[in-house]
């Protein structure tokens, strides 16, 4: 037999599916039962079907290079992670209730800063604020959303405590790869969905475009949606032309797009100009519309941010809704939902320490071997430094930089993450984890069952980002009571 | 639909089919050569036929199988190589991915690595044959595909528009370069002993290089039902022209685009240039033109069939 459980290393991990050696918890236990039944040779067929089922499905990303770009097959492991559907229940809550908080505090920005005048958020965050949008104060966003498509991040100490690292609320990626993952598995253990033990995640399409005719500005039953994309060069393009597709929407990119003298936008048809309704766009604001913003942009149609604000066209999510996808305003989201919605958080913060508090940075600085130093404004694990593992060169470059700039910088206690057992050659080895879900706000709002988890393939590694050696697993969550 | 996107599928089209013909041309002259006696009719015709033999030349000394099978197949500087049509019709389905059912997607590219990653095989005469026979089977794989699955909405009209074009494009090519030694008795390849019997019944190796022609059409049984004479120049050149059913003629091609062009909007300009080449195509002396003329005939008709693809650039893809 190539995976034995009772040999699977558990000291000092939180595993997913695994609680002690030989100890499956247990909605995973039918599971680990099913992949130890399998020999060597059996467990490399079903990994070469993965392999195989990728390739041909064409399941990319792009990464950059100095002067060019190349397609990678999408890193893969078979073995699922399970989250019992009584735990899941309670995150989803926990999610939603993040997420209206959040919309209420990028709203009560642009319009009142209520939060500010009571001295709940403080003023100067703002003014620091690289993603806060001028163009949009005083803008009524329909039903107050702004964030209409948010992908928070969650990780697991080793305590088992789940927390919230980071909400990703201007474009975040990796949905697509969530319900291909469930693909690639079904192609993969068909005979494990017999069990019907484990819940669907493919209405994300139908939902993501239900929420998108929503906002359409014209009544009717046919909006004009369209996602829009940077293009091919873009290493989340497969996700664009995936998500069109699945909606059966256009794929649009900046030069598509005209705005007329009436702030109306249309798509260059072969019969014409065609009126445009809801825009997805998947373009950064500052690329959206040279007009408004970066005037070198090539990547966005200018006159956008004209359309939107007059209401002729809906824009999701909205621009400037990046001003609550920061690491320091994260550290207020706590507070947000007492203050917003008088509620406790239902899903924790990572404790965080704000540079631009004396306090906190005396503690960072004499901490920094401990710590995890995130700037507030990058994604896809950029710019940050991982204490433990850095150089003492690494970690002086940082002190300096939190000297000069200490709004930008925010830090938190290296957290284990929790692991799940990965394939490794032909036997299995803990791997850590990360789990990122999608909310959608609507009318209703809507959160994926599960999530994308990413796991960091490389051995030690806390790195999870596919442009940093990190892969993706799929995530069933599993009834195991009903 | 958006410009761009009927931009794409019609580009990826022409070169998916442009994949088919180039691997049914080398394929067909592969085995012709074995029958024809040596030094006689060589590889060079390929590269008249495949419109690269000036890149040909600015980096080959020397026209030999080698070079020649190389520069067809794998060159990826030569976009007219198997393996760049491929790579560009994957490009072009790559962003146009949501119009296109995606098991086509996985074939192209299913397909396109099997050529990258088989080329050695491809070029040794042994491996050569199973590989251009997959390249064949690939593509028609992908052509009964969006056949069989693609909705035949305005997405499929440029499908079905850049394919047939580029079909009638390949026909008068190689009508053009083949006929050009074969039909005024100036075959490069004679048989030594002429006698008055011979004269009358052709040369026999003009008649397998006519059914050679045919060969590289796919043509040859269906031009055997059709015509059931022996095989004659006239004939086939009417066939390769003028027959309304045959898949791969000139005229079938014609009509084919003239049906996709039908139902989209604004297609007067197209339309125009179609029914051009339809006269002319119904105005020809095939006998006259067997023994006069053919080359600026083909000239003619490939120049409409530039003017139509321009149509089609004016009218859909390009327009403010």
């Amino acid at each position: 037999m190539a995976i034995d459980w009772q040999h699977y290393p558990t000291e000092g991990l939180y595993d997913e599916l695994i609680s002690a050696p030989g100890e499956p918890r247990p909605s995973a236990h039918w599971l680990c039962e099913y992949l130890a039944s399998l020999s060597d040779e059996e467990l490399n067929e079903r990994r070469t079907a993965a392999e195989l089922a990728i390739q041909v499905m064409g399941i990319t990303f792009t990464v950059y290079y100095e002067g060019g770009s190349i397609d990678r097959a999408w890193p893969f492991d078979i073995i699922p992670r399970i989250i019992p559907k009584r735990e899941w229940d309670h995150t989803e809550a926990g999610l939603k209730q993040r997420v209206q908080a959040l919309n209420m505090f990028i709203d009560d920005l642009y319009h009142d800063q209520r939060i500010i005048k009571d001295k709940v958020f403080p003023a100067d965050v703002l003014t620091d604020s690289v993603n806060f949008r001028e163009q949009c104060v005083g803008i009524t966003a329909p039903r107050g959303v702004w964030a209409h498509i948010c992908g928070s991040d969650l990780v697991r100490d080793k305590d088992g405590t789940l927390y919230v690292l980071e909400d990703n609320l201007r474009i975040p990626s990796g949905v697509s790869y969530m319900l291909e993952n469930r693909l690639v598995i079904k192609r993969v253990f068909p005979e494990l969905f017999e069990h019907q033990l484990i819940q669907p995640v493919d209405d994300y399409s139908s939902q993501l475009y239900d929420m998108l005719a929503s906002l359409s500005p014209r009544p009717g039953d046919n909006p004009a949606v369209v996602v829009m994309t940077p293009g091919i060069y873009n290493s989340a393009y497969f996700e664009h032309a995936y998500l069109a597709q699945q909606m059966g929407v256009e794929l649009v990119e900046g030069s598509d797009l005209v705005v007329d003298d009436e702030d109306c936008v249309y798509m260059r048809t072969i019969e014409g100009l065609q009126r445009v309704d809801v825009i997805y766009r998947r373009v950064d604001d500052l690329f959206l519309d040279p007009e408004a913003f970066r005037p070198d942009s090539a990547l966005g149609a200018a006159g956008l941010l004209r359309a939107w604000r007059s209401g002729k066209v809906a824009l999701a999510n909205a621009p400037g809704a990046g001003v609550a996808d920061d690491k320091v305003v994260y550290a207020f989201v706590p507070d947000m939902i007492k203050y917003y919605l008088d509620q406790d958080p239902i899903i924790p913060n990572v404790p965080s320490f704000l540079c631009m508090r004396d306090k906190d940075r005396e503690y960072v600085l004499a901490n920094l071997d401990k710590l995890v130093v995130k700037p507030a404004n990058e994604s896809g694990g950029y710019g940050m430094m991982v204490g433990p593992h850095a150089s003492s060169k690494d970690r002086k470059q940082f002190a300096e930089l939190i000297k000069k700039n200490p709004r930008n910088y925010m830090a938190q206690p290296t957290l284990t993450l929790s692991s799940t057992p990965t394939l490794c050659g032909d036997h299995v080895e803990p791997r850590f984890v990360d789990l990122r879900p999608f909310i959608l706000s609507g009318p209703k709002t809507y959160v994926t069952t599960g999530g994308l988890t990413r796991v960091a393939l490389n051995k030690g590694s806390l790195v999870v980002n596919s442009s940093q050696g990190g892969g993706s697993k799929d995530t069933w969550i599993v009834d195991v009571e009903g | 639909m958006l410009s761009r996107v009927a931009q794409n599928v019609y580009w990826m089209a022409r070169y998916i089919e442009r994949a088919e013909d180039t691997a049914r041309l080398i394929s067909v002259n592969d085995i012709l050569l074995l029958d024809l006696p040596k030094n006689s009719l060589g590889w060079a015709p390929l590269l008249f036929m495949s419109g690269g033999q000036d890149q040909f030349f600015e980096n080959n000394a020397e026209v030999n199988e080698l070079n020649v099978i190389q520069f067809l197949v794998g060159d990826r500087k030569h976009s007219g190589s198997i393996l760049s049509a491929l790579s560009f019709a994957r490009e072009n389905l790559r962003t146009t991915r949501d119009v296109v059912p995606r098991e086509a997607w996985e074939q192209i590219n299913t397909l396109y690595m099997y050529v990258r990653d088989h080329l050695v095989i491809g070029m040794s005469r042994r491996g050569r044959h199973e590989f251009l026979r997959r390249i064949l089977h690939g593509s028609q794989q992908i052509t009964g595909l969006l056949a069989g699955t693609m909705s035949h909405t305005h997405a499929y009209d440029f499908v079905r528009l850049g394919r047939n074009l580029e079909r009638a494009d390949m026909t008068t090519r190689i009508v053009d370069v083949r006929s050009a030694n074969l039909l005024i008795g100036q075959s490069q390849v004679q048989s030594q002993p002429t006698n008055a019997e011979q004269e009358q019944e052709g040369n026999p190796f003009d008649n397998i290089q006519w059914m050679s022609v045919l060969k590289s059409l796919g043509a040859y049984q269906m031009y055997r039902q059709q015509v059931r004479l022996r095989v004659r120049g006239p004939d086939v050149l009417r066939f390769l022209l003028q027959d309304p059913h045959f898949p791969r003629s000139v005229l079938h091609c014609q009509k084919e685009l003239e049906i996709s062009l039908k139902d989209l909007p604004k297609n007067d300009g197209p339309m125009e240039c179609i029914a051009k080449m339809k006269q002319q195509l119904a105005d020809a002396k095939i006998t006259e033109l067997a023994s006069e003329g053919l080359h600026e005939f083909i000239d003619e008709l490939q120049i409409g069939l530039g003017a139509i693809h321009d149509q089609l650039v004016t009218t859909y893809f390009d327009h403010v």
